[in-house]
């Protein structure tokens, strides 16, 4: 039978892969935001998946504003990365050098 | 036994696009990969009975997040060969730091089935009522308990939605000119019109 130790360790692969995005993908910002996009994807399963083990529905609505969070951070990402293009013509995130940090 | 087949099936579909999204060359095949996980995570939370969650994902990720990633690689005329150029040279380091975080996940796990942690159980405050739908309970508990948290989840996407709009809007470059609606709010009648009373014959000179 499937038990929430099934969900928490396909989560945590999911986890781990979204983070090795990160690193695989250094350069391309847009890759990056889709790893994170992934990591959220992992703790979303693992708040449903205790959610729905430990009967108690807080969880899911947790999974709710963390996924409301993400489309905004998703939005506001883009919308960064396109003013950017605009006024650099590259997205490489080696040359986001202006401010010197 | 039915559940655990199709456990298995999205739980390998869920892992295999994950690995096809950070690896494929092309952004816009990652993009249809990360769909394809997103469409496999929403069978796994269907498989617990989280339907609300389930198809909120297909319809806000598929739908609405996953499609704006598509229209942005698209539309930006990037080379991302050039893009990936370290990725050969970042795969040791990147493969080590996800092997320690693995790790420690799975330390963790480990220290809580040996027993000495505890986590605390739920207090049945947020127990699914019985014979309502996964549907009707949450909006019982947006709606109740959690109403000021919802109301402020609206605001951040209202937040969001004005911030990327006045992010990437440009002002319109009309040949017909622009409407500026501050200046035409503040004009008055006597700053706009001119009373004259000519001369028979004289004409108005403006």
């Amino acid at each position: 039978m499937i038990g929430v130790e099934h969900y928490v360790v396909v989560s945590s692969i999911l986890f781990v892969l979204g983070v090795l995005g990160i690193f695989l993908n250094r350069k391309n910002i847009i890759v990056i935001l889709m790893a994170i996009e992934l990591i959220l994807l992992a703790v979303n399963l693992n708040l449903v998946a205790f959610s729905a083990f430990l009967n108690d529905l807080t969880g899911q609505v947790f999974a709710m504003f963390v996924l409301t969070v993400a489309a905004g951070e998703a939005a506001i990402g883009l919308a960064i990365l396109v003013i950017y293009y605009r006024s650099r013509g590259t997205i490489a995130v080696d040359d986001v050098n202006r401010m010197k940090g | 036994m039915i559940q655990a087949i199709a456990f298995y099936l999205f739980a390998t579909l869920v892992l295999a696009s994950g690995v096809l999204t950070i690896v494929a060359r092309n952004p816009v095949h990652s993009v249809l990969w990360l769909i394809l996980a997103f469409f496999n995570g929403a069978g796994l939370m269907l498989l617990v009975g989280a339907e609300f969650l389930a198809f909120l994902l297909i319809i806000v990720y598929v739908g609405a997040v996953a499609v704006l990633f598509l229209f942005v690689v698209m539309m930006l005329n990037i080379d991302f060969a050039e893009l990936r150029a370290g990725f050969v040279k970042n795969f040791p380091l990147g493969i080590a730091i996800a092997l320690v975080l693995l790790a420690e996940l799975v330390l963790g796990v480990g220290a809580y089935r040996a027993g000495a942690l505890d986590l605390g159980t739920a207090d049945g405050m947020a127990a699914p009522l019985a014979g309502e739908s996964n549907i009707e309970n949450i909006g019982a508990l947006l709606y109740g308990r959690y109403l000021f948290l919802f109301e402020s989840a609206g605001i951040i996407l209202l937040v969001a939605m004005v911030g990327a709009i006045v992010l990437t809007h440009r002002g319109t470059r009309s040949p017909r000119g622009q409407q500026n609606i501050a200046r035409q709010i503040a004009r008055k009648p006597s700053e706009a019109t001119v009373n004259t009373k000519p001369e028979i014959g004289q004409g108005v000179e403006l």
